[in-house]
């Protein structure tokens, strides 16, 4: 019944939602990412350490997102996009060929740019979407269980409690947001990806989800594409600087290092430039 | 290494665990399936005809009715069919355009949608019914006016008369036909001329330019194409439709360009509906040639307004 | 654009057309176009009424006159651009008008041909055995739901199917000529479709052969591209957000299209279907030469002839018996039937767009 047997999710045996505990380290060895034939991101090795949360920051089109996507396969969903190198995932290659690509996005969540909670589902739907659309055949309280342990850990579950059964597109841009992280967060992944969760989002919303973030790392692996600086400075431990040369060159990987260091005394010119706000 | 993955688990990806391989390979399995159903069918509808028409084809001459051949028999009704769908055409492209711009441009707002949705209803009413309000009430309605048309302009070879008393002419089978057709000519017009860019319009109209003059300069010239190819698709309906000939128009076969009088050509659709519930024998088979027939020549229409389509489509982008 | 002077400024001795004091001044009144019409109709209607009274006479009068009539006033205190635009809006809108009056006349025609045998003996008997007065429409409105019933349950499948084809799954060269040709398909004449399935059976069973189901495969062939065309646009109006989200929970491709993309896309889809049955449920001819006409009650769509509302409005029209009146009547009845049929159809399927359909149009 069970897609793979690493998946995280023990559904027999009740909702056994972890509260702290190692999550799994990525390491990426000589990543190359393509459109076509058209190279998007050149050369990028680095470890993904757990339970910490690693931004990665760089200006429009140096390959950021794209990295992120390649991380949980996602990329490859875009006709003639491919990958070569490897991601190891506690030290199993996610792009193996016995590896697939929809177990790997289980146990690698993602969450998006624009909050996209499914339209023809309510709160609990969209809450238990990852449970449901895979068919787990669960009991209620267990379901009821994962989905309040989830909103709950997405800070959701005081404003949304009264109106489970109301449609997901029917709550604010921050609480949509919210919701797509417990969506994420309820198929108990070991690593969270987020593309710019708060490019969507009005300052306050913004804050809440960075105080989410900092709560989430306790349980998982946070990788954060951001286009904020400030925010790369406030809510990440690591921090990861992308750059181009010029157009129609690779995105590379410029320097990846202790985000206070990356802002206070970055190893490379280039870094210094970019988050001094002298270029991108 | 490389891997190149287009799309999540593609089907032939080594066996990996779970039970969604299976699922996905069967799902789309049946969207392929249906893909080549289709095809199929199209397929089926050209060979079935010519299997069946074949036996008119290769006749001797003297068995086809009227006793000159297979082309001598079609010709007439292919000039009838021509001649009918024409006339719908002339008379339905002016108002469709009219019909289109004042949905999209001169209508209010809040009753644009219902005036489109009253246009689609035109569209939805079965053909039997128009052929029937033909015959019963535009008929008789235009008979005043095809006696005037006679007695004025009877020096116009179109008009020649003697003007028919029961209004069963080829005018009215192409008045209908152009009601028929005039919601599929605005609603392709219409899809564009709303689609016109907003900053030309509002550009044209901050020069200060009437609604009209802005229409005139930014939105006909856009929407040039799509009226040429909704035109097309409303001829290629107006060259097919049978139901509503058939009930209207008197019928004699010979070929005239008078439009009123009682002597019209038939149309193959309304031949093939007349005779075919009554033949038997080889006439099934000519009836069927004449269909192909028909069919060749509104898949050629089709297929002209469909690469219209397809160049605008390339000029936008 | 073309390279013209986008705007004929006025000229230098043009300037009556430029407003003197304010923009507001000299303008006419916004009942000013209604009281032009509603004056050339009062006035025309006069002189026709001392004459000779003829209703399209007085309209196409009006609308003439009254173009004219705004014009001249217009171009008194307006100017020449503001005259013709206001020429050109009337000139449109009574075109428009124009184009409903078709739609008005038919409507009542056949409401009001068509009331007189709408009764309960028209609903619950056949024609078996009858000559002349009473009869009804059971049969024929059985063959019809069968009929169309036995096309829809065909089609939507395959349609859908390929549609999902088409958008989530198709690429090269099958995707394109699938896409061109369900385009073609939208275009065969309905007569050929019957042709086409007449020459389906008559090979395997001979030139004799009339089925209800013979019927149901003409109308496949009109009906699946019209189903392929309207879900493949509500496919494509569903968000890849949501695919993306579906995937990144690690959800496969096909349950990410039968649990996300299709239930997201349902309104529309549904509506698709529903006008699609409209379109074709009145289809008469190639029912005519696949169905034939038969008078009595037949459920088995496998065997005989098979009766249907358009195929028996039509015999009835074309083929009265002595007098003819009592068969004129049950063609209208019929027709009224068959429209109420199409109208209802429309309405449900604008009601469920409006109802379910607004996720996705916000």
């Amino acid at each position: 019944m069970t897609a793979a047997a690493a998946d995280p999710v023990p559904a027999k045996n009740g909702p056994t939602v972890r509260t702290t505990g190692v999550a799994k380290r990525i390491d990426v060895a000589d990543l190359n990412i393509y459109y076509g034939a058209f190279l998007a991101v050149k050369d990028v090795t680095m470890r993904i350490q757990p339970n910490k949360v690693t931004a990665l920051i760089g200006s429009s089109g140096c390959g950021k997102s794209t990295f992120l996507r390649s991380l949980n396969r996602m990329h490859e969903l875009i006709p003639g996009a491919s990958v070569e190198g490897s991601v190891l995932l506690d030290g199993r290659d996610i792009y193996s060929p016995s590896m697939d690509p929809v177990s790997v996005r289980r146990q690698i969540g993602m969450v998006f740019q624009s909050p996209n909670p499914f339209p023809t589902m309510s709160v609990y739907d969209n809450t238990a979407a990852g449970l449901k659309l895979n068919s787990k055949r669960m009991k209620r309280d267990q379901m009821d269980a994962i989905v309040e342990k989830a909103l709950r850990g997405a800070h959701l579950w005081d404003e949304v409690k009264d109106r489970l059964d109301k449609p997901g597109s029917g709550l604010s841009g921050g609480q949509q947001q919210r919701l797509c992280i417990a969506r994420a967060t309820a198929v108990e992944p070991d690593v969270l990806l987020m593309d710019e969760p708060c490019s969507a989002l009005d300052p306050i919303a913004t804050l809440a989800i960075e105080d989410l973030i900092e709560e989430l790392k306790q349980k998982f692996t946070i990788v954060i594409v951001t286009h904020n600086m400030q925010q790369a400075a406030r809510a990440s431990d690591i921090t990861g600087f992308f750059n181009i040369g010029q157009s129609g060159d690779p995105g590379i990987l410029i320097e990846l290092d202790e985000t206070d260091k990356i802002f206070s005394n970055p190893a490379h010119k280039e870094t210094e430039d970019y988050v001094s706000g002298r270029f991108g | 290494m490389k891997q190149t993955s287009p799309t999540a688990s593609v089907p032939g990806e080594p066996a990996k665990p779970g039970t969604h391989g299976v699922g996905d390979r069967i799902f789309s399995g049946l969207a392929i399936g249906s893909g080549v159903f289709i095809l199929a069918l199209l397929a089926g509808v050209a060979i079935f005809l010519l299997i069946e028409a074949w036996p008119a084809i290769t006749a001797s001459s003297d068995e086809i009715p009227g006793g000159d051949g297979l082309v001598s028999y079609i010709a007439p009704l292919a000039f009838g069919t021509v001649l009918a769908a024409t006339l719908a055409i002339i008379l339905a492209v002016p108002m469709a355009v009219a019909v289109a711009l004042f949905i999209s441009h001169f209508a209010p707002r809040r009753v644009a949608d219902t005036l489109s949705y009253l246009v689609d209803l035109l569209a939805a009413i079965p053909s039997i019914i128009y052929g029937l309000w033909g015959i019963a009430v535009l008929g008789p309605a235009l008979v005043p006016l095809t006696e005037w048309l006679a007695d004025n302009l009877g020096f116009i070879p179109f008009f020649e008369g003697p003007a028919s008393t029961t209004g069963r002419t080829m005018l009215v089978a192409g008045v209908v036909l152009a009601v028929m057709i005039l919601p599929i000519v605005s609603a392709v017009a219409r899809e564009v001329f709303t689609q016109t860019p907003r900053g030309l319009q509002e550009s044209a109209l901050a020069l200060g330019a009437t609604r009209w003059e802005m229409i005139r300069m930014v939105v006909l010239p856009f929407g040039k194409s799509a009226v040429v190819a909704g035109s097309m698709l409303g001829l290629g309906r107006a060259l097919g439709e049978t139901m509503a000939v058939t009930i209207i128009l008197s019928v004699s076969g010979g070929v005239t360009f008078n439009l009123i009088s009682s002597d019209n050509p038939s149309t193959i659709a309304a031949n093939i509906a007349l005779d075919f519930p009554e033949s038997s024998g080889l006439d099934i088979n000519v009836l069927i040639a004449s269909g192909l027939v028909l069919f060749a020549i509104t898949l050629a229409v089709n297929m002209l307004a469909r690469a219209v389509i397809e160049r605008q489509k390339l000029d936008e982008s | 654009m073309n390279p013209d002077p986008l705007i004929p400024f006025p000229e230098v001795g043009e300037a009556d057309n430029l407003p003197e004091s304010g923009p507001t001044d000299n303008r006419i009144p916004t009942w000013g176009p209604w009281v032009v019409v509603a004056g050339t109709a009062a006035v025309l209607g006069g002189l026709l009424a001392l004459t000779a009274f003829n209703l399209a006479l007085l309209i196409f009068g009006t609308v003439i006159i009254s173009i004219f009539g705004i014009y001249l006033w217009a171009r008194l205190i307006e100017g020449r651009r503001q005259a013709f635009d206001r020429a050109v809006t009337l000139g449109v809108t009574s075109l428009f008008a124009l184009a409903m009056i078709p739609l008005v006349s038919l409507l009542y025609t056949v409401v009001s041909k068509g009331l007189s045998r709408i009764d309960a003996e028209f609903f619950t008997s056949s024609m078996r055995n009858v000559i002349g007065e009473g009869g009804g429409i059971l049969h024929a409105a059985i063959g019809t739901f069968i009929i169309t019933g036995l096309a829809t349950l065909a089609s939507v499948p395959v349609g859908i199917m390929a549609a999902v084809y088409l958008h989530e799954y198709g690429k090269g060269k099958l995707k394109r000529a699938l896409t061109f040709f369900v385009d073609v398909m939208t275009g065969i004449p309905s007569i050929v479709a019957g042709l086409f399935a007449f020459a389906l059976f008559a090979i395997f069973f001979g030139p004799g052969i009339r089925m209800g189901v013979m019927g149901s495969v003409a109308l496949c062939v009109l009906m699946i591209p019209i189903v392929v065309r309207s879900t493949e646009e509500m496919l494509r109006i569903v968000p890849d957000g949501l695919r993306e989200a579906s995937y990144a929970l690690g959800v496969s491709k096909w349950r990410t299209v039968a649990k996300v993309v299709l239930p997201t896309a349902m309104a529309g889809i549904v509506t698709g279907v529903m006008l699609a049955v409209a379109r074709i449920i009145g289809e008469t001819a190639p029912l005519l030469i696949t169905t034939g006409a038969f008078s009595s009650v037949n459920l088995n769509p496998f065997s005989g002839r098979m009766d249907n509302l358009p195929v028996f409005t039509y015999n009835q029209y074309k083929n009265p018996g002595v007098p003819p009146e009592p068969y004129i009547d049950r063609a209208w009845a019929a027709a009224l039937v068959l429209i109420a049929i199409v109208m209802v159809l429309f309405l449900v399927a604008r009601f469920i767009s409006r109802r379910y359909g607004t996720e996705l149009r916000r």
